[in-house]
């Protein structure tokens, strides 16, 4: 087991690197100049080009990259072009709105999954399963951000229960943090109710004729036992991996929801420092987000062994 | 549904309601103004870039030595009285008294000259007054001298010059900073203090009301008066989404909105919690830009076509829609301001084709196409290049127009490689009009080839006039020597000027006292 973590750690090297250059040169191939960008419309091409100079962007792109790759290895992954900070504290202000999101998210779309996926599953066919699975349609249907400017509409606008936009972090008051965070929340887990609801009832409705649910309700087992301790259980090995994919998604693709409500994370960051082509938040964020899923993964395969006792590495 | 179902459900959503209300913060904070600016302020050294947004947070914190009132005339700001020799050689002012910075130093003489050193290294007008300037110094603590080595109109005009780049007064020790490196210290003499502590780049940018700020006794006028600041805080939000923005302002979670989308407005102009504020009537001009290195553009003849091709209604109706939005400006300069002329101008802008077809005979248009940039993510400009094309192709022109985010453009258009190898014929832009206000400060009238603003127009004649206009000190000279400039754009097209445009702010109903100019600011508001 210890073995087998440190592989994958190990293997998040190469991965990494290969983000980093990729990464590096797609930003450099890209049309645009942070230069010309930060010297505004007014400036003279001299002016740019003395910016250019001022940011190291005249070097040769190999050298820019040993440069950058250098200072990473050693944790420091420069200053913005633009905010004369470190691209590190920019990432620490950042961080925790994305990852209340994606934690409230995750686990709203969870409670409420899960259950509708195996009663639907149970009921296979009746019109719970056809309500489950309408609902599902609609989720995957209808774009994140026509969701959001309903909900805002009806509870923000008309009915005043919720603010319309803006975050407030924990450290200010849990009663604030949740409250800014629960349309938001609903809106992105529309979409992962969805996916989760099929994926769980799916995943039940295989296990629900195997011998060992049979021979579980022969012995008198309850429903809700048999479906909990016997059906669900032996089903989740998939559920956990769409969470787990969830969980990694929602870090990195949330921008739409977090520009819709105002929330200022790390996917309105990177969209931020993308259309500035400020280069060194670029970077560091997307290797960040590579790092993420990387260490995700392990977390999934490493659920596994836990959900199912035959899996070994 | 009976009675007490439906009073049931108003029950249980009151008590929600009141619970989830409990959960808010207080919102009594009727000294601190919420607004959503224009853009997010990503840079906070107002000499270091021009982008607007850090302009206008140079507004907040700092001062300037004078500044344009309402009506287009340059008013003593910091200064309490100056003064010019009979030569018009020496020019001594004298600061007025208590001025301070926010770190409750007095302001100098001293800071002031390092101020507008740096300020003059890098503005353009600020460069041409320096080329006049034999010394800067300091006579006491408050008073100081301009000796030039000839005399020049422009001493006020640029000094008060209220737009990009203003010349802000700093602290010594900060204007000493090199003008290509970014000030690390955020000190002024303004109206209001920069809480860097708080700025969150993408989220907020806050301010607080400085208690010792020494306000003039004149009515706020333009950016001129006396700078009150009547709230004690303000914070700029930062929303990106123009929806999102607006349903906050209509919810009261935001008190104004600086720049709200036009499909928008109709909306909000039936809405009763807020109100639109014409801010900024002389508001903005757009621009049609040519690269005067690469055919077809390197001939004259062909760019004077586009004065008859092109009519400014097409342009303007194309991205504003209401009338009440945009005004036909046959002129060089902007409507409404002192140079402002229509002459010579009489037969342009009539969509014209015949006579642009002529013209283009004449110059022996080979049917070389022209490479327009179309920035497609701003929406001020996204429909801009749309209509040219279309004006242009009746006229005869072949155009290539080619789509790409705004600042793919601005990176392309400082390329002076050909059209076909990563150049470009032109583009189309906007400028607020009071940075074209005359011919020195008008960026594009620059014809000084490769030290021009790209576009690189190049004309001996051009530069002539604009140095006979920055050397005359008669208002009325000046007025007839910009009318040459505008004569000589028409032979020798760097630019085309298409019309003003401006947008409302939207304010909250119980926001107050805003005050009329080019630039957005907060002094004088009140919220009730």
């Amino acid at each position: 087991m210890w073995n087998y973590i440190g592989r994958r750690i190990l293997a998040t090297l190469p991965v990494l690197l290969i983000v980093a250059v990729l990464v590096f040169l797609m930003l450099r191939l890209t049309p645009g100049d942070p230069a010309a960008v930060i010297a505004g419309d007014a400036a003279t091409s001299q002016d740019v080009a003395e910016i250019r100079a001022k940011l190291g962007l005249d070097r040769p792109v190999v050298t820019q990259f040993f440069i950058w790759i250098g200072r990473g290895l050693q944790g420091d992954f420069g200053e913005s072009f633009f905010y004369k900070k470190t691209v590190a504290s920019l990432i620490a202000d950042r961080i925790e709105p994305t990852l209340a999101l994606a934690t409230l998210t995750i686990i709203l779309a969870t409670l409420i999954a899960v259950p509708l996926g195996t009663l639907a599953a149970y009921r296979q066919g009746s019109w719970i399963d056809r309500i489950v699975m309408g609902i599902s349609v609609i989720g995957f249907s209808v774009p994140v951000f026509v969701i959001g400017y309903v909900l805002i509409y009806v509870f923000a606008l008309q009915l005043g229960w919720f603010p319309v936009q803006g975050y407030q972090r924990l450290a200010d008051g849990f009663g604030g943090f949740l409250h800014r965070l629960i349309l938001p929340s609903i809106t992105l887990a529309m979409v992962y109710v969805a996916l989760l609801a099929r994926m769980t009832r799916t995943s039940v409705l295989e296990v629900l004729n195997e011998d060992y649910v049979r021979t579980a309700r022969a012995k008198g087992l309850p429903n809700l036992k048999v479906l909990v301790f016997h059906a669900l259980r032996n089903a989740a090995v998939p559920i956990v991996t769409v969470i787990g994919i969830g969980i990694a998604v929602l870090i990195g693709g949330v921008v739409v929801t977090e520009s819709v409500y105002n929330i200022p994370g790390l996917g309105r960051l990177t969209v931020d420092a993308v259309l500035a082509r400020d280069y060194p938040t670029v970077q560091a964020v997307i290797l960040l987000f590579s790092f993420a899923y990387v260490v995700i993964n392990l977390a999934i395969d490493l659920m596994y062994t836990v959900l199912d006792p035959r899996i070994r590495y | 549904m009976s009675a007490s179902s439906s009073l049931k459900r108003t029950a249980i959503g009151a008590v929600f309601a009141a619970a989830m209300l409990a959960l808010c913060p207080s919102q009594a904070q009727q000294n601190t103004l919420k607004v959503v600016m224009h853009s997010d302020l990503k840079i906070v050294d107002p000499i270091w870039t021009t982008a607007y947004i850090t302009r206008n947070h140079g507004y907040m914190i700092y001062d300037t030595l004078f500044a344009m009132d309402a009506k287009g005339d340059i008013k003593p700001q910091m200064v309490g009285k100056y003064g010019v020799s009979a030569d018009n050689l020496t020019w001594t002012f004298t600061l007025r008294d208590g001025l301070m910075f926010h770190d409750d130093k007095p302001v100098t003489s001293e800071d002031v000259i390092a101020s507008l050193k740096r300020w003059g290294a890098k503005d353009s007008l600020g460069q041409k007054l320096m080329s006049f300037v034999k010394e800067m110094k300091p006579a006491d603590a408050k008073t100081f001298t301009i000796s030039l080595n000839s005399p020049t109109g422009l001493m006020l005009q640029a000094l008060g010059k209220p737009s990009s780049n203003v010349p802000f007064i700093m602290p010594k020790r900060i204007a000493d900073t090199s003008p290509n490196e970014q000030i690390k210290e955020y000190v002024g003499s303004g109206p209001f203090v920069f809480k860097a502590d708080e700025w969150k780049p993408g989220d907020k940018a806050v301010y607080v009301k400085f208690a010792k700020y020494r306000a003039r006794s004149e009515p706020a006028s333009g950016v001129a008066g006396g700078k009150l600041a009547k709230v004690e805080r303000v914070e700029w939000r930062w929303i990106p989404d123009a929806q999102t923005a607006v349903n906050a302002l209509v919810a009261g979670e935001i008190d104004m909105v600086e720049d709200p989308l036009n499909d928008l407005l109709p909306a909000l102009k039936k809405n009763p919690s807020v109100k639109l504020f014409d801010g900024n009537p002389l508001g903005n001009q757009y621009t049609f830009r040519f690269n005067v290195l690469h055919k077809p553009f390197d001939n004259p003849k062909i760019r004077q076509a586009l004065f008859y091709a092109f009519n400014q209604e097409d342009f303007l109706k194309a991205v504003h829609g209401e009338k009440e939005f945009y005004q036909v400006c046959k002129a060089l300069f902007p409507c409404g301001t002192p140079l402002s002329s229509t002459r010579g101008m009489e037969d342009k802008y009539e969509s014209n084709f015949k006579k642009a077809r002529e013209l283009l005979q004449e110059a022996g248009y080979d049917g070389t196409p022209v490479v327009l940039m179309h920035s497609t993510d701003l929406t001020v400009l996204t429909n801009l290049a749309p209509v040219a094309k279309s004006l242009m192709e009746r006229a005869g022109f072949k155009v290539d127009m080619q789509s790409m985010d705004w600042q793919s453009l601005v990176a392309r258009r400082s390329k002076k490689d050909p059209p076909g190898a990563g150049g470009w014929n032109a583009f189309l832009t906007s400028w607020v009009s009071a940075d074209v206000l005359n011919p020195v400060g008008a960026g594009f009238l620059n014809a000084s080839c490769d030290k021009a603003m790209f576009g690189w127009p190049c004309d001996e004649q051009m530069e002539k006039l604009r140095d006979t206009f920055a050397r005359e000190t008669d208002a009325g000279k000046q007025k007839a020597i910009a009318e040459q400039v505008q004569q000589r754009l028409i032979e020798y097209p760097t630019h085309i000027p298409l019309g003003q445009w401006k947008k409302p702010q939207v304010l909250r109903k119980n926001i107050d006292g805003n005050v009329v100019a080019p630039v957005t600011v907060f002094w004088n508001v009140t919220k009730k």
